[in-house]
């Protein structure tokens, strides 16, 4: 941690507890603590409870998990597609070609996500592309909001590649297909999964956007938290947040897993 | 069968010697390479100006200049990762200027080796032969036999990160040969390694070109010593030109220009003028020379004269006079610097009784053929 004093470390630990703590760990711990209460009105919560959990992982709510993985598993492979060929495509351009790609994909991000969502509603509201009220128009807005990260994340590992790997394949006589498919993804692979899992958790997490487009039969389990909060059932609400949390970071930790020998290098 | 298929059946026949198969000389037997006034510039700067060079099938041509003078750019014009602004580049009889790099069957090493890093050795050298849909039999025959002409063959299963400098230049030189190219490029290929492992692998090179006879190689330094152990001719740049081609021993003995002398050996370059056939002046002193020419009296010009061809002494046909204003152990030889007509006389001179010290009066001479006079 750069510091080599045990007083400096125990001071930086310190500062690090009080800062950091609060800020990130308390309302994930205060939203799991409320999850398994029936009643939260004095300092802590009292009625420890599971049925929450159960109500949380059944008919519904269990729906609504498996649309949340559907959408976040379609929307974040085809995001890596696009984004990786977008990204191809860009280094293959003059500089004010790149420019101009980098800002076409800093779109989605730079607008705010409602925005985005009103934009594919009203674009895909009427013939020839009809996809209002059915779930291709949640997965499209999501495939649409998390490219921009796809891209971007792809495109920084490209800049970084050496092109003297690149060179060294096409003088031992391989073609450019060859070479993408035999020596540059397999060295951006590390982040290429990175880029996935960045993709995959936003994408479960997209509410704004989502509110505005879906389908009765098609509702993300951010939605459903959001409805059941308003409703008032906050307990529900957190257990429905720590289910989404633990999916999210299920999924998170196996795509972490894919580790490539380029990893090592 | 038509008659083109007939007549191109028949010359395919003739240019292919019995000894050279097909993958042996990348399908075409020995070849060369040639440069036609290429012109290579970046943002309008040109960093490759009207190179003109021809290197001989099976002969090894060393680019030899100071750092930034396009030895690397003439290399990857060659290679296809530069576009020639103007010019051609030839290899054998093929005009390669426009073709990609995948489809101009050169074997290329580069100073970081750029080996593989999610491959395995064995996968390194076989990249190329893959790429090349070479039959799946004869990969891992190739494979070891590339691998065990570089020392390299108890190495197949490891990873690049797992290997010595020495080991990854090796393997980076296997996977180049293993295509059998008809040209090999090799871009500063030992300026990794340290010195002991750098003569150890010029030796190891020259023996790996007396096993290829039939591969060309264009091999870029900016170490004299490498240029001069390794090239049957070296080519000579500075600031983005050609100054000269030549064997390292005429480059070394009869330089033409004064950069050539100065950068291939040390050198004396004495500003002389012209006084009659085979004559010059430096300061007062009348000096023979060998070079023949107009001795049209009074044109300056310059001499060159190599330090370890002066001896001590008043023997020789050209003596100097002058007081040692400098003298360096150099364990075999002392390097005497004598002040002479206000310029400064290097000499190497063998270790003896007569060495003069610091502020002695000394008279050096040299032999009329070693004094040559420079074109510049
Ligand atoms: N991609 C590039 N863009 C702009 N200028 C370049 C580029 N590559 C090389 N140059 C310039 O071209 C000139 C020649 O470069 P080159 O790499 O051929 O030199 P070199 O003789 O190989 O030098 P060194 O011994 O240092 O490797 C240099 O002045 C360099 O700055
Ligand atoms: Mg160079």
């Amino acid at each position: 941690m750069l510091v080599h004093t045990r007083k400096g470390r125990w001071a930086v630990w310190a500062v690090f507890a009080v800062v950091c703590v609060p800020l990130f760990a308390l309302p994930l711990l205060v939203i799991a603590t409320a999850s398994l209460s029936t009643n939260w009105s004095g300092v802590l919560p009292s009625g420890p409870t599971g049925v929450h959990y159960a109500s949380a992982t059944r008919g519904e709510s269990l729906a609504a998990l498996s649309v949340s993985l559907q959408t976040a598993l379609l929307a974040s492979v085809l995001a890596l597609a696009v984004g990786t060929w977008a990204a191809l495509a860009a280094a293959s351009l003059g500089r004010r070609g790149r420019r101009l790609m980098d800002a076409l994909f800093m779109l989605p991000v730079a607008v705010p996500s409602v925005v985005v969502g009103l934009a594919v509603l009203v674009a895909y509201s009427r013939p020839p592309v009809l996809l209002n009220g059915t779930r291709w128009i949640v997965m499209l807005a999501h495939t649409v909001l998390v490219t921009a990260f796809a891209y971007q994340s792809v495109s920084a590992a490209l800049a970084r590649l050496d092109p003297a790997y690149a060179q060294a394949a096409a003088s031992l006589g391989a073609r450019p297909w060859y070479v993408l498919w035999r020596v540059k993804l397999p060295l951006l692979l590390p982040s290429l999964t990175a880029a996935a899992g960045l993709c995959f958790a936003l994408s479960m997490g997209e509410l704004s956007a989502t509110m505005m487009l879906y389908p009765p039969d098609w509702m993300p389990l951010p939605v459903q938290i959001f409805a059941a909060t308003d409703r008032g059932s906050l307990f529900t609400g957190s257990a429905l947040a720590v289910v989404l949390m633990a999916a999210t970071s299920l999924v998170l930790l196996a795509v972490s897993r894919i580790r490539t020998e380029a990893s090592y290098r | 069968m038509p008659e083109h298929m007939m007549s191109e059946h028949a010359i395919s026949e003739h240019a292919m010697p019995e000894h050279a198969t097909p993958e042996h000389t990348g399908a075409r037997g020995p070849v060369g390479i040639r440069f036609e006034q290429v012109t290579v510039a970046y943002d309008g700067t040109a960093v490759l100006e009207d190179f003109d060079l021809e290197v001989g099938a099976g002969e090894v041509m060393a680019l030899l200049g100071p750092s930034g003078s396009g030895k690397t750019t003439a290399l990857r014009a060659v290679a296809g990762f530069v576009r020639p602004a103007r010019g051609r580049v030839r290899i054998g009889d093929r005009d390669v200027t426009d073709l990609p790099p995948h489809a101009r069957d050169v074997g290329m090493v580069v100073q970081q080796y750029a080996l593989f890093p999610h491959m395995r050795v064995a996968d390194n050298v076989a990249f190329g032969l893959k790429a090349r849909r070479t039959p799946r039999g004869q990969v891992a025959e190739r494979v070891a036999e590339a691998l065990e002409m570089v020392g390299m063959g108890g190495y197949a299963r490891r990873y690049p990160r797992e290997l010595s400098g020495g080991q990854q230049q090796r393997v980076a030189l296997a996977r180049a040969l293993a295509v059998r190219p008809g040209v090999l490029l090799l871009d500063e290929p030992l300026s990794a390694l340290d010195a002991r492992l750098r003569s150890g692998m010029l030796a190891e090179l020259d023996r790996l070109h007396r096993e290829l006879p039939d591969v060309c190689v264009l091999y870029v330094t900016h170490d004299q010593m490498e240029a001069l152990t390794l090239a049957d001719r070296v080519a000579v740049m500075d600031r983005a030109r050609l100054r000269e081609v030549g064997t390292p021993r005429a480059l070394y003995r009869a330089p033409r220009g004064s950069f050539t002398a100065s950068f291939v050996g040390s050198a004396n370059l004495l500003p002389v003028t012209r006084a009659g056939e085979g004559k010059v002046r430096f300061g007062d002193t009348e000096l023979r020379v060998a070079t023949p020419g107009p001795g049209d009296g009074g044109a300056a010009a310059t001499l060159c004269v190599r330090p370890h061809r002066i001896v001590l002494g008043d023997g020789g046909a050209n003596v100097l006079r002058g007081v040692a204003r400098a003298v360096q152990w150099r364990g075999a030889t002392h390097r005497v610097a004598l002040e002479v007509a206000g310029h400064e006389v290097v000499a190497d001179v063998p270790e003896s009784a007569s060495t003069p010290r610091v502020g002695d009066r000394a008279a050096v001479s040299f032999a009329a053929e070693d004094g040559v006079l420079l074109d510049d």
